[in-house]
């Protein structure tokens, strides 16, 4: 594990599989962002492994030159979880979407979070179901008109990040599939941070849900309606920053033009906050995809991870009891000895 | 400390080579417990033996209620016995409900000792009797003994400043006290475990009625003389009392070290196999991770995901566990990564009986999967059996990279048996090597790994296991080109992929035992048994030899592949018996794969086979 890492190129990253998501999927973008980072992050490819589960995004291990499986509709968690745990000294990777996360494989998720497994989670959210052609998913808009849903949906949709944070998760950012540099800042921190780290990526599908974002990081509006959160720093945004977010008395989070209320009343970015209700609050600003929304990472703390502290649990026993010895093991609840004849 | 053990040397206590008794009372009476001490009482004595707890679904079903009562049966002897006795030869009655519940399994003329404080009018209501048995005459079929057990306690402890209520929770010490002088059992056995399991008064309260009990017994003159169940002439060894549930657990933790594989259990709480869960849990030091998942899903994904990783992967579960686990199981079919799955069977379907014995999921073991995905199966025999045979479906596991079910019931997981120790150096080494080279060479020259490049012999892939340098691969659950395991949607790699699993699984048929003949070699009549059905079978064949009628007997381990020879070796006989805790699921495949008129003895009840019950078959068919 504290051996030097071998220096790698992209290319060490690739496999040799041809990519087969449909021209102009966002998932090209993200698959780029991931193994242009990879030489970056201090780990080897063989002691790198990614598990998904099913839908568009999940064909992703196959064009990772690391160890991969490509598993059950929604069990990547709990099968990842079984890796991390039993390997605490891997680096594993899961990548997920909306359907299989939130949907199918809620459970696992929000579990392998509480557990605070050490896996660095890569939700790919593009609103629809892809792989099956064309059904809402659990984070459609409300009213969202789909093949299964023709006078449209009357779900109400979850907030990916609110479930993440719900479930208390250490690590909670979002990204989005048209800028690689914010991409690579948010996975490298999301890897660098021990524990489990949570990724939403707004990932256009082009083909079933077209600019599904479009209106929130177009590249004309983007300076408006994208706020870019820092750690430490105000939270700030639009030309010139002159936007800005303000925390009420009655503690709710609100939009404000700057000059409005002075520098001094804009709230500052706390991610490291124990409590995860800031970050929840700015979780929900945006309750539409015509208003700001917040990217970066919301929350940032410090847990120790699930697979060490089980490895340290052993240790501990093992030193109280020393090795196990299975002869004493069958003697533990009393024996008794029939003599010859 | 057994001075204040009254000597026994007035009365001479009388041999007799076996002696079934059985424990009832109310859940919150501790029926189990006292059972369990007799026992193990026993076991330290030199008995053969065998246990059948008996306790109901609910936690804590109304006091007093029929519903509510539990039981533990041991049948104690002085030969080798396997079964847990058919009818008992003594009932001890904590309550009306008790009695009630169980008095129909009394042999006739048995002894029936009951605990007369709980035969109040209230007492009588809630076990749903107009009017007391103790008194209207329906008894007198019965040695009846009626003994205050609730106010003797509370006398016996009242000096050591026990309150009335307090004390009575230790009737049930009183009622083992009194069995222990009438079987002439070793006191100091339960007495250095009480104080080793109890604390303060609750300790002192429960000594006191264990002494007063035996006491009770030795000055009154309600039993003529004690009996004696002579030590059995068991097999020159070293022996413990084991359940088929925590020998599962041995058994696992075994497997590992012989594997040299650290184990990995994911598992979710079900009853029957819940303690597999706790016992595992405690021997972390054997380098055992024992994780509670968030379902029986994750619990067989993370299994899956350790093996992957290179661990022993497990899941323990029961039937309705098993259906969740299914899709979970059959990428590990496609995967061909090695995973233990044990199916503690219990009566179905749905939550159906789930603290009462069924074998049920032979069906959903053997197809209850998508697609073509078949998996060797083993099921274990009895309480003791579990500890090899689940060794043995490891080794299968390891070897041949597939996921095993392994198969045993409420019946073995709860009973008890003594078990001789095994020598640890006769334990097969099953452990199997990982894959650190590529294994294939490239049309341009370049060597490569292919993850399903299979061993010619067993069919089996390499395993590589992240972290290995060079063997990087992706595996999934979309059909893989044979060698490579790149994806492929080819036609024709698809069915040869589906007919390499399956030849894989057939394969092991080489790998495993031939059949063997119990019982009588030329008889015409064979009986076919598999997992719980042993003890009553064995019990049954016996009785059948005394009577002049000659049985065979196969008992199988392996049901997926089945051995080899077993057409062969059925079609001998002229009948064939499959005596099952179902409707008959062996027998129908036997029916199909062999083409023999096997006929099916099913019982599902939730109860075990008695040995009558498969005599009175033997008989029938005994021409
Ligand atoms: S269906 Fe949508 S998400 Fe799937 S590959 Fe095509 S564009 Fe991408």
């Amino acid at each position: 594990m504290n051996t030097p890492v071998a220096l790698t190129t992209k290319k060490d990253w690739m496999s040799d599989q041809e990519v087969r998501w449909c021209p102009g999927c966002g998932d090209y973008g993200i698959l780029q962002a991931v193994q242009q980072l990879m030489p970056d992050v201090g780990v080897s490819p063989e002691n790198t492994v990614f598990i998904s589960g099913i839908g568009c995004s999940s064909r992703f291990p196959y064009y990772m030159n690391t160890y991969g499986m490509h598993s059950i509709h929604g069990r990547a968690p709990a099968i990842a979880t079984g890796v991390a745990v039993a390997r605490p000294d891997l680096d594993v990777w899961v990548v997920t979407g909306d359907g299989d996360a939130l949907s199918i494989g809620g459970n696992h998720f929000i579990h392998a979070l509480r557990r605070n497994v050490n896996l660095t989670i890569l939700l790919f959210n593009n609103r629809i179901y892809g792989l099956t052609k064309g059904q809402y998913s659990p984070t459609s808009e409300a009213g969202k008109v789909t093949k299964s849903t023709p006078f449209g949906s009357l779900d109400h949709p979850f907030n990916p990040l609110s479930v993440a944070l719900g479930a208390e998760a250490s690590f909670v950012a979002r990204t989005h599939d048209l800028d690689r540099k914010h991409m690579m800042e948010i996975f490298r921190a999301a890897h660098d941070h021990r524990g489990a780290s949570f990724v939403e990526i707004y990932q256009n599908c082009n083909v079933f849900n077209d600019a599904a974002f479009e209106e929130v990081t177009g590249r004309k509006v983007r300076e408006e309606m994208m706020i870019d959160l820092k750690h430490g720093q105000p939270i700030r945004f639009g030309a010139d920053g002159h936007k800005g977010v303000v925390m009420g008395t009655d503690g709710q989070l609100r939009i404000v033009n700057v000059a409005d209320v002075g520098e001094d009343a804009i709230l500052v970015h706390d991610a490291h906050r124990e409590d995860p209700g800031l970050a929840m609050a700015l979780a929900r600003l945006s309750h539409s995809d015509h208003e700001s929304t917040p990217f970066g990472i919301f929350r940032s703390i410090e847990r120790p991870d699930y697979g060490t502290m089980v490895g340290a649990q052993l240790a501990q026993v093992f030193q109280q009891k020393g090795p196990g010895d299975l002869g004493a093991l069958l003697r533990s609840n009393g024996t008794w000895t029939v003599a010859a004849n | 400390m057994t001075d204040t053990v009254t000597q026994r040397t007035r009365r001479e206590a009388e041999t007799i080579s076996r002696v079934v008794v059985r424990f009832a009372g109310d859940s919150g009476d501790g029926m189990q417990l006292t059972g369990d001490r007799f026992t193990s009482a026993s076991a330290i004595f030199g008995n053969d033996l065998m246990t059948f707890p008996d306790y109901p679904a609910e936690i804590r079903a109304p006091a007093g209620t029929v519903n509510g009562v539990s039981s533990f049966q041991v049948h104690i002897s002085d030969h080798d016995i396997t079964t847990p006795g058919d009818a008992p030869s003594v009932l001890v009655a904590m309550n009306a409900a008790a009695l009630k519940a169980d008095l129909n399994r009394l042999e006739p003329h048995g002894l029936l000792i009951v605990n007369s404080d709980s035969f109040e009018a209230r007492d009588l209501e809630k076990a749903g009797y107009t009017s007391n048995p103790l008194e209207d005459g329906s008894l007198d079929g019965y040695r009846l003994v009626q003994i205050p057990m609730t106010s003797l306690t509370q006398g016996a402890a009242e000096p050591l400043g026990v309150k009335p209520r307090d004390a009575e929770r230790s009737k049930n010490f009183f009622a083992l006290g009194l069995i222990s002088w009438l079987y002439s059992r070793p006191t100091d056995p339960t007495l250095e475990w009480i104080d080793k399991r109890f604390k303060d008064l609750v300790k002192e309260s429960n000594r006191a009625a264990f002494l007063a009990g035996y006491n009770f017994a030795e000055t009154t003159e309600l039993f003529e003389h004690p009996y004696q169940v002579a030590p059995a002439h068991m097999p020159p060894g070293e022996y413990t009392n084991i359940s088929g549930n925590v020998a599962l657990a041995w058994g696992i933790v075994a497997a590992g070290q012989l594997a040299k594989l650290p184990v990995f259990l994911g598992s979710y709480p079900i009853t029957p196999a819940s303690d597999i869960l706790h016992e595992l849990s405690k021997h972390k030091h054997f380098g055992v991770r024992t994780l509670q998942a968030e379902d029986e899903i994750a619990a067989a994904g993370m299994a899956l995901g350790a093996a992957f990783a290179g661990h022993l992967g497990v899941t323990t579960t029961s039937g309705p566990g098993v259906a969740l686990k299914s899709e979970t199981i059959s990428l590990a079919v496609s995967l061909e990564l090695p995973l233990l799955v044990v199916d503690i069977q219990r009566g179905g379907p749905s939550t159906g009986l789930p603290t009462k014995t069924e074998a049920a999921d032979l069906n959903i073991a053997m197809f209850g999967r998508h697609g073509e995905a078949p998996l060797p199966i083993v099921a274990a025999s009895s309480p003791a059996d579990c500890f090899q045979a689940v060794i043995e479906a490891a080794r299968i596991a390891l070897k041949y990279r597939t996921p095993v079910i392994f198969l045993s019931d409420g019946y073995i997981a709860n009973g008890a048996e003594p078990w001789k120790l095994p020598d640890l150096d006769s334990l097969p080494d099953i452990s199997v090597p990982f894959q650190t080279e590529f294994n294939h060479q490239a049309a341009d020259g370049t060597m490569e790994y292919w993850p399903y490049l299979r061993d010619p012999e067993t069919l089996a892939r390499p395993w590589a296991i992240p972290g290995t340098p060079g063997l990087m691969h992706r595996i999934g659950g979309i059909e893989k080109q044979d060698g490579t395991g790149n994806i492929s949607y080819a036609p024709d790699n698809h069915e040869k992929m589906v007919h390499l699993r399956a030849d894989k699984v057939r394969a092991i048929q080489a790998d495993i035992p031939p059949v063997e003949v119990r019982g009588d070699q030329d008889a015409d009549l064979c009986i076919l048994g598999w997992g719980s059905t042993w003890a009553a079978i064995d019990a049954a064949v016996q009785q059948a030899g005394r009577e002049g009628r000659p049985v065979a007997w196969v008992h199988l381990t392996h049901l997926n592949p089945l051995p080899a020879d077993l057409g062969d070796v059925l079609r001998r006989f002229r009948t064939v018996l499959v005596p099952e805790l179902n409707m008959g699921q062996l027998c129908r495949i036997v029916r199909a794969e062999y083409l023999i008129d096997a006929v099916s003895i099913s019982k599902v009840q939730g109860l075990p086979f008695s040995a009558n019950e498969l005599l009175a078959k033997i008989r029938e068919h005994h021409s």
